[in-house]
């Protein structure tokens, strides 16, 4: 093999530059994202862990049922009714106010971006609070 | 293990059988497979089976059959129909753009000879050459607009014969608005509210908020249009542009110049008018079916 040393010692370099994500940050996980949960209302529509997992889902049940069935109330599993609705419900003053404290923590931190808000309008946060 | 002749046809025969089985229904105008399947195709009620909406229709909801709507043009003046426009543009967050190519209008108002086109005649009367004649979405009985549709974005609303939008489908192909007779479609040329970025992250709007922060704007390359008010309706209320009306016909002392109800029931507020007046539809001869009558 001609230039073994300088090939071999490329392919270390190359691998150490590619795994460097991974041994730079051993160890060290990155800060959990951290979702400000309201203060006043103390149930969602289903139960914490369900709604952490499966929140996409039943919003995209939810609009389906707006939509295109005509459905608009939804029982919670604990038996309130909720008008189905993203904008006016999940983030009314009550409940999650603040987009930038719960939605974008998570989403920013997994690198999710879902579309709700191209047309959705979240509620009004003041300039100060927005960071 | 291989799959023989055999097995390979019988495979291909139920496959085929299988995938002929709506057209061939549709075909033989089954009816009591379309009211089982209500109105959706195989794969949307297989989608339902497994994503059962879980709600219902809330009680306080306006409910009929057949919503349709009568535009009293005897009643109408410039300034009612204004009132009617501003209404719904409102209260749907339609943007104002001033550009004519990329305005959006859910309603506006135009001339008798552009409105009924197969009716003008160079003899026409005064008062209807002058008339703003008061036009939407007609909400046809057979819209073309929803058979066009490639992904079911617009389609007719089984319970109550409303032509909806669903914007989180539309994919802005626009073969809506060539199917349309009646020009009810917008398309988002641009984006329609502008939203303003901070460090990659949206923050609020840009100049000009929508005036209705409870419902919903749009985006670009979406169409949209008119959709009686189905967000009113689920909350007890009439469209917007029929309380507008009824309220400013009422201060100025006049009949109400728009009329709003069951079409299928006979002792709704419409038949009660479609009885006791001559009425005319947009362009009839189409076959769509419009179901907003006009009383001129």
């Amino acid at each position: 093999m001609y230039d073994g040393g300088k090939i071999i010692a490329g392919i270390i370099i190359g691998l150490a530059l590619l795994t460097f994500p991974i041994w730079y940050t051993s160890g060290r996980a990155a800060p959990k994202p951290e979702v400000k949960l309201p203060v006043k209302e103390k149930e969602c529509v289903q139960p914490g862990p369900y709604m952490k997992k499966k929140h996409m889902q039943v919003l995209d049940l939810w609009r389906d049922s707006v939509v295109r069935v005509q459905q608009r109330s939804y029982v919670a599993f604990n038996g309130k009714e909720y008008d189905m609705s993203l904008q006016n419900t999940c983030m009314s003053a009550d409940c999650h106010a603040k987009k930038s404290e719960f939605c974008d923590r998570c989403h920013n931190y997994t690198g999710v971006v879902p579309y709700c808000w191209d047309c959705h309008i979240p509620p009004k946060e003041k300039p100060e609070e927005k960071h | 293990m291989g799959v023989n002749r055999r097995k390979f046809l019988k495979i291909a025969g139920v496959s085929t059988l299988g995938v002929a089985a709506k057209p061939a229904a549709d075909a033989l105008a089954i009816e009591w497979l379309d009211k089982k399947l209500g109105g959706f195709t195989v794969p949307e009620t297989l989608y339902h089976l497994f994503h059962k909406p879980e709600g219902f229709t809330p009680g306080e909801a306006l409910i009929a059959k057949r919503w349709a709507m009568v535009v009293n043009m005897k009643q109408m003046d410039e300034e009612i129909a204004q009132a009617c426009i501003d209404a719904c543009h409102r209260v749907h967050n339609v943007p104002e753009i001033d550009n004519p190519k990329h305005e959006i209008k859910w309603m506006w108002h135009d001339d008798y000879e552009h409105v009924f086109p197969g009716q003008q005649h160079e003899h026409i009367d005064e008062n209807s050459k002058k008339l703003p004649f008061l036009v939407m979405c007609n909400h046809c009985y057979n819209p073309p607009c929803c058979r066009v549709c490639p992904t079911k974005a617009t389609f007719k609303r089984k319970s109550d014969g409303i032509v909806m939008m669903d914007m989180h489908r539309c994919i802005g192909c626009r073969f809506c608005m060539a199917a349309c007779p009646f020009g009810a479609r917008s398309f988002n040329w641009i984006i329609p509210w502008p939203r303003a970025e901070e460090g990659g992250l949206v923050r609020g709007f840009e100049g000009k908020e929508p005036p209705t922060p409870e419902y919903p704007t749009r985006v670009k390359g979406v169409v949209e249009k008119c959709n009686f008010c189905a967000e009113r309706l689920a909350k007890g209320k009439i469209p917007a542009c029929v309380e507008a009306c009824q309220e400013l016909c009422k201060k100025k002392g006049k009949e109400p110049a728009l009329v709003f109800g069951d079409l299928e029931d006979p002792d709704s507020e419409v038949r009660q008018v479609l009885r006791s007046n001559y009425t005319i539809r947009r362009k009839p001869e189409l076959g769509s079916n419009p179901n907003v009558y006009y009383i001129v």
